[in-house]
């Protein structure tokens, strides 16, 4: 018994040090551009750039939107299929991993085949479109994640039973969705939201080859032609990717309480 | 009985090429409490899910307060129910969930606060109204289910097995205080049950469900004392079923391993030679011959079962079985097995089934 607690251990510091020996020597060299003394130069180089504060904001709204139409395609869909129709669980399902097999470039070369500007639907045709287009791919891209999120959300609660109690009571579908069905999964919903949040941010395919100021071609730009920037826009991303992470850990304590979740 | 207030027509339901409800037909009188009672599978659940709208008859009608409802959407039908599983909404407080069905009518939040007290009152939860759902009882969370389903004042109340998921105290109590709020209320009431000591205890007609069909509908008191069929008669109570053979169908005379009987003209045209189910409930059997008895059977103590109070015996007479309590007497043994007994009953307590 005590041989394996040892072994275990052992296995958790090899696995430990393998995530983060990497992080602390990035961190570490992010601090190195003044000569001869840690400093947070990189930091403030990086937070200072007027490109990296426009394609952050950039990518912030396109993961807003991104969330928004993924919740509104998501959430109505995962619904219906738990309600009405659970013998269509598994295509869904296998749809909705398609993004993580199908890579990005391949989807965006096929957006930028099937709606350049002599399109029916000209996506191409202009730069609010091509916005509307990066948002609708990323939508795709964070499939996998939020229908998963919503799926195991729809499960704790008894779906067909609380629909049937609502619907007695005299309520129509979006009185149903909006009262009874979205406050009971609120929280896996913004768990999917923040791990979409978190993909758009760091997204540097389809925002690079749709030609779109985001975040992820501007880390990769910075990172081909200095330095010390790369490693603390790094060190950045991460942190507001394991913000999101806290955001989801700490939001889920003031989910609605039920027999499942009692505390 | 009065003009119904809700008529179920040669409802039938069908999913695929299975039949679960077949030619179901029922009136309800305004005001009345009747269980549909069953073994699972019956039809009974499918019946009640029908009259509230989540499912759609194959054929038939559903009437209520002579409107036809069978076509309308169950947010269309003004009818309260209360789920097995309490249906609470987890999000919102007992309040909120009692007020759900006034809000969605539109009610003003005075209103809505008046009748949420006046609902809290008559189940005696007053104190309740901030808890959510998961800080109550299992039997808490079924009263403030009731009192959601009535809030609205629904025209009909459907139980869908209530009860099920209480413990057995809480059941006796709560299905006591269901009757009495119904009766208060005067609010005509469904209520599905497997359960028949519920069903007979609570119910002012009872329809026993087999197969799709209602096979008998009637008072708990008719249902238990004069069962229509093989299969009431076996489900509700415990019953003990003697083969017999007409040996005169005019004088109503029955042979039980070669005993005869006479049945009094109840053979409901049996000719002489048939063979016939015939049925005694426990209670109506007394060990030995006793007065008021005008029939007996004799034969061998088969088992006996000491239980304090009471003492449980089987006679066996032929191939036939029949069990029977006596009360426990400190001045009188048990009787032992091997001993030859009579049994006596009155022949007007005998069933004929069919």
């Amino acid at each position: 018994m005590k041989s394996g607690r040892f072994w275990a251990w052992v296995v958790f510091a090899l696995g430990a040090a393998y995530f983060f020996i990497p992080l602390i020597a990035t961190v570490e060299f992010s601090m190195r551009m003044r000569r001869g003394a840690y400093s947070f130069d990189a930091y403030q180089i990086v937070l200072g750039d007027a490109r990296f504060q426009a394609t952050f904001m950039y990518s912030v709204v396109a993961a807003l939107f991104t969330i928004i139409l993924g919740v509104l395609i998501v959430v109505p869909a995962a619904y219906w299929i738990r309600l009405r129709l659970p013998q269509l669980r598994p295509i869904v399902e296998f749809i909705t991993l398609l993004p993580l097999v199908i890579p990005a470039i391949v989807i965006v070369f096929g957006y930028i085949r099937m709606y350049g500007s002599n399109s029916p639907l000209p996506f191409l045709a202009n730069d609010t479109a091509t916005n509307a287009l990066l948002v609708i791919g990323y939508a795709t891209l964070s499939l996998p994640y939020m229908y998963r999120a919503v799926d195991t959300g729809l499960r704790t609660i008894d779906v067909r039973t609380l629909t049937e109690a609502a619907q007695i009571l005299g309520a129509g579908w979006s009185t149903i969705i909006t009262r009874v069905i979205l406050p009971n999964v609120l929280i896996a919903v913004l768990s999917g939201a923040f791990l979409t949040f978190a993909i758009v941010i760091g997204e540097f395919t389809m925002a690079s080859l749709l030609n779109r100021p985001a975040f992820g071609p501007y880390l990769q730009n910075i990172g081909a032609n200095r330095a010390y920037e790369p490693a603390a826009l790094a060190i950045i991303a991460f942190a507001i990717t394991w913000g999101c992470m806290s955001l989801i850990q700490i939001l889920s304590r003031f989910a609605p309480k039920s027999a499942n979740r009692p505390n | 009985m009065a003009e119904p207030f809700l008529s179920i027509q040669h409802v039938r339901k069908s999913f695929g090429a299975t039949t679960v409800v077949e030619d179901f037909n029922l009136d309800v009188a305004p005001g009345e409490f009747v269980s549909f009672l069953g073994p699972s599978g019956c039809g009974k659940t499918t019946v009640l899910r029908m009259v509230a709208g989540f499912e759609e008859p194959s054929a038939g009608k559903i009437v209520v307060g002579g409107k036809d409802i069978t076509r309308l959407k169950p947010n269309q039908r003004n009818v309260g129910m209360v789920f097995q599983a309490y249906a609470l909404f987890p999000n919102l407080t007992v309040a909120q969930n009692i007020g759900f069905g006034l809000k969605v009518a539109g009610m003003s939040k005075a209103a809505i606060d008046s009748r949420v007290a006046e609902m809290l009152d008559i189940i005696k939860l007053p104190q309740m109204a901030d808890r959510y759902p998961y800080q109550l009882s299992g039997g808490q969370q079924q009263r403030i289910a009731l009192a959601r389903a009535i809030a609205p004042k629904p025209k009909l109340l459907l139980l869908d097995e209530p009860l099920s998921a209480l413990d057995a105290k809480v059941r006796v109590s709560l299905r006591e205080e269901i009757r009495s709020i119904q009766k208060k209320l005067d609010i005509t009431t469904i209520f599905v049950t497997h359960d028949q000591e519920e069903a007979l205890s609570i119910s002012d007609r009872i329809a026993v469900m087999y197969g799709g069909k209602a096979e008998q509908v009637g008072t708990p008191f008719e249902i238990y004392n004069r069962p229509a069929t093989k299969f009431v008669a076996n489900f509700v109570g415990t019953l003990n079923v003697l083969e017999g053979k007409v040996t005169d169908a005019a004088s109503g005379k029955v042979q039980v391993n070669s005993q005869e009987v006479s049945l009094k003209g109840k053979l409901n045209g049996s000719k002489s030679g048939d063979t016939l189910s015939l049925a005694l409930r426990p209670e109506a059997i007394s060990l030995g011959r006793q007065p008021g008895h005008d029939a007996s059977l004799s034969g061998e103590i088969a088992e006996v079962h000491f239980l304090g109070s009471v003492i449980r015996v089987r006679v066996g007479i032929g191939g036939n079985t029949v069990s029977l309590d006596t009360f426990n007497n400190s001045t009188t043994p048990p009787p032992v097995v091997g001993d030859k007994a009579d049994i006596s009953f009155s022949s007007g307590d005998m069933l004929v089934l069919h």
